[in-house]
């Protein structure tokens, strides 16, 4: 029998605007001792359902509907309250995206583990705190005694998760719960992270329930896949036959959007429009304080008509050289020239008159839209500014611009909150577009996209290359799309460069240890 | 806005986030209410020197303070005059009071900052410590001074309480601009190679007015207490003028036996500021982002 069977579950939100039905006969189990998946992008209900086995979803707005969820053979939906609170602390654990949010900042790592196991499990204090340990050292975590001590920030986000993974073993749950376990972390981070809930699943026998947006990411450690989208389950089974012979249409494009392949070589003559020399951008948070070298002493070409994928983890610098060379950050020390002109050394109105030639396109289409603009007063900003169009073909050239980027030209008037994530992008990349610059920065601009968006904005991104002859600067952490899109990689850690090369070079003969470590970790291994 | 071409002659309407508010704003009686009052009062207020029903001056000596009555609707003071002509003329100062000192407040505040959050650093230091400073006086005393030393008069009454208000403006504005300049669509305007001060004017304060204008419209009953406590103490509007603050200040010498002397001009002020609180509470849950679509 399985563990957690879910049979024809359906949740509905009432708002203003009626009913929305969130979850939609939705029909699930999780094995004993096994994984499964549940994939969807964003709105398809996958967080919904689960949230709803446990019992956790707000009542009113949300509302159950029908369906049954049996957990060991007891019907979760016909319990108590009170009850259901006691499977959830004692039978079922979750573990979240966000480890920051759920530690409670004021105590020690220890002190949080300690008190659930004296309060719940009755045990002494001296006890509970080797027993504690003991978790700790189970999760993974270096040096468990002095982890005890040590407050959350103090952690990195994988350690963290670690900590809350260790926490949700406290009572030693038949199932777990992963929402987007992994989904905040980096990727090598996510590697061992996925690693450890492999192992302890099969040395606890848990079964898991893993929430994924990322296909790529689920395939090598769930035994069952469901694939939801707008609160349907469309189709379940095996992650191969999943992969090999995929039914649905849906699941057929989420494979196809999952990055894969290598941009077609296109040598390009070695003209560096960007020189790079020893550059230096370092931040004092406080003064007096040791600086943070986000930035230390990279050297970088950029050669016209190229694609660098720039790649890195957080922290790595990547996003603040990027900054650098557009001057948006202020740097410490080294040239940057551009066509041979100096970019280090502009100022005021020379810098001013200098930035159309160089563009931006942000990682988050929500943030880096003005909210009060319309679409047609954020593409006009930059042609006015610059005096690149006529007032009276004005018009003209936002209506090319946004037939270029993709959006219908009926949209002209709305406004930013009235698009989806990919359209909004397509906004932003248009006003990017908009002066003709010669460079671009494209800053993580698909990580913030579901999978099936961002397979488009990446086509859009290399056609629009093609079209405006562009040098782009890519940066991202995710490796299978810095490989889709660059013709030379270059890799950052610390705030130093480690290696670049051609895609190929890079990926097929890694020189340096953390290049070799950075490709080990893409998930999917499985999946391609 | 600017004019669409024929390129875009099948353009949809967009919805602004105004517009989302404005829709939510209307859902709310109660603001709605309150915000018709205040429109009756600003419109009654305008009209006062064609419609009051009394010229302002006319005095009846013979009748002295009498009660409510056909001739005279809300009664008359001690010298006869009538008292919803003397509420109508009070109520064209408070009002303007309030709003002028409010508008005094919103301009130095907004522009301070707006300008100190985004220049960050030693310049918000220093033009930040100037609004503690003066935070730190004793703004009554400031007032009397001012009224002191410039003589009592009423343009000065409006800039001096507009001087005062604006340091609250200023700390909401700035908190607003600090961290609107963290978000993306900002960096993008430098990027495009945008002036600081259009930066400011087109990017930021739009985005930072939602609060702004709550605290307006809370801001003008303040304002409008703080000139009838004023005129109460002596040192605001003097007569012949006169305002809801001192027909009340004139009722409470002789509220035991003329009541309606006093509670009249007192509703008429408590009704303003009920119904400015309504519709800022309104406006406030119309304006605020989290409850905007997104």
């Amino acid at each position: 029998m399985a563990l957690l069977s879910v049979d024809n579950l359906s949740v509905s939100f009432v708002t203003r605007n009626g009913t929305n039905k969130a979850v939609n006969n939705v029909s699930f189990s999780v094995e004993e001792r096994q994984i499964t998946a549940i994939i969807g992008e964003s709105g398809s209900g996958k967080s919904v359902s689960c949230y709803a086995v446990l019992g956790l979803i707000p009542s009113p707005p949300g509302r159950i509907d029908g369906g049954t969820v049996y957990f060991q053979g007891q019907d979760l939906l016909a319990l108590s309250e009170a009850e259901l609170r006691a499977i959830r602390g004692r039978d079922i654990a979750m573990i979240f995206q966000d480890p920051m949010t759920c530690l409670n900042p004021f105590m020690k790592i220890g002190d949080q583990l300690i008190e659930p196991l004296t309060l719940h499990k009755g045990m002494a204090k001296g006890a509970a705190k080797e027993q504690a340990i003991a978790l700790l050292d189970e999760v993974d975590i270096r040096d468990p005694q002095a982890a005890m001590s040590a407050f959350p920030h103090e952690f990195s986000g994988g350690m963290r998760q670690r900590v809350m993974i260790a926490m949700a073993l406290i009572n030693e749950p038949k199932l777990l719960i992963a929402d987007e376990p992994t989904t905040a972390l980096d990727v090598t981070i996510q590697a061992q992270i996925l690693k450890l809930i492999a192992e302890l699943q099969i040395k606890r026998d848990i079964g898991v329930l893993f929430i994924s947006h990322d296909l790529a990411v689920v395939s090598d450690i769930a035994d069952q896949i469901v694939v939801m989208e707008k609160g349907k389950v469309l189709e379940g089974g095996k992650p191969k036959a999943i992969f090999d012979n995929p039914q649905h249409p849906y699941t057929q494009k989420l494979l196809a959007a999952i990055p894969s392949g290598q941009k077609a070589t296109n040598p390009v003559a070695p003209d560096p429009l960007i020189r790079i020399k020893h550059l230096r951008t370092w931040f004092t948070p406080t003064a007096g304080a040791e600086p943070v070298k986000a930035v230390n002493d990279v050297s970088l070409e950029i050669h016209r008509g190229e694609v660098l994928g720039l790649v890195g983890e957080s922290g790595s610098g990547k996003s603040t050289l990027g900054r650098s060379i557009l001057r948006l950050v202020p740097i410490t020390s080294g040239q940057i020239t551009f066509e041979g002109m100096e970019l280090s050394a502009l100022e005021g109105r020379a810098l001013k008159q200098f930035r159309h030639r160089m563009q931006m396109i942000f990682q988050d289409p929500y943030a880096s839209l003005n909210p009060r603009m319309t679409v047609y007063d954020t593409l006009a900003e930059p042609l006015l500014l610059h005096g690149l169009v006529r007032t009276a073909d004005l018009d003209q050239a936002i209506r090319e611009l946004m037939d270029n980027v993709g959006l219908a030209r009926t949209f002209v008037r709305k406004y930013p909150h009235e698009f989806s994530g990919g359209q909004r992008q397509r906004i932003a990349i248009g006003r990017a577009l908009a002066t003709r610059p010669e460079f671009i920065v494209a800053d993580e601009p698909v990580s913030a996209l579901d999978v099936t968006i961002q397979a488009q904005i990446l086509n859009l991104l290399a056609e629009l290359t093609k079209e405006y002859g562009l040098t782009m600067l890519f940066i991202s952490h995710d490796l299978a799309v810095i490989r889709q899109i660059a013709d030379r990689i270059a890799v950052m850690y610390h705030g130093k460069l480690v290696e670049q090369g051609s895609t190929a070079q890079v990926f097929e003969t890694p020189q340096q240890e953390y290049t070799q470590a950075l490709l080990a970790a893409i998930p999917g291994a499985n999946a391609a | 806005m600017n004019t669409v071409a024929p390129v875009f002659e099948d353009a949809e309407k967009g919805s602004s986030l105004w517009h989302d508010a404005w829709l939510r704003l209307r859902k709310n009686k109660l603001a709605l209410l309150g915000g018709s009052v205040l429109l009756f009062m600003v419109v009654v207020a305008l009209l006062t020197p064609w419609i009051a029903p009394y010229s302002y001056e006319a005095q009846n000596l013979d009748l002295g303070a009498s009660a409510p009555s056909a001739a005279h609707w809300l009664g008359t003071d001690i010298f006869g005059r009538d008292m919803l002509t003397q509420i109508m003329y009070g109520g064209r100062i408070s009002l303007a009071v309030g709003f002028i000192a409010t508008a005094v407040a919103l301009l130095i505040g907004v522009t301070w900052g707006a300008v100190a959050g985004y220049a960050g650093g030693r310049v918000d230091a220093v033009m930040m410590r100037l609004v503690d400073i003066l935070y730190a006086l004793p703004f009554m005393i400031f007032i009397v001074l001012l009224m002191v030393v410039f003589g009592r008069n009423i343009l000065l009454l409006f800039l001096a309480i507009g001087a005062v208000e604006w340091l609250t403006m200023a700390r909401i504005m700035r908190s607003q601009v600090q961290s609107l300049r963290q978000q993306e669509f900002v960096e993008a305007a430098v990027s495009v190679g945008l002036s600081p001060a259009a930066i400011i004017r087109k990017h930021l304060i739009p985005n930072a007015l939602g609060p702004v204008i709550v605290y307006t419209t809370l801001t003008i009953p303040s304002v409008m207490l703080l000139e009838a406590f004023l005129s109460f103490l002596g040192l605001g509007i003097q007569p012949p003028a006169t305002s809801w603050g001192l027909l009340i200040s004139y009722g409470a010498e002789t509220m035991e036996e003329y009541p309606w002397l006093l509670i009249f001009p007192g509703c008429a002020l408590t009704l303003t500021l009920f119904s400015l609180n309504f519709l800022g509470d309104g406006l406030r849950d119309a304006l605020d982002v989290r409850g905007s679509k997104d």
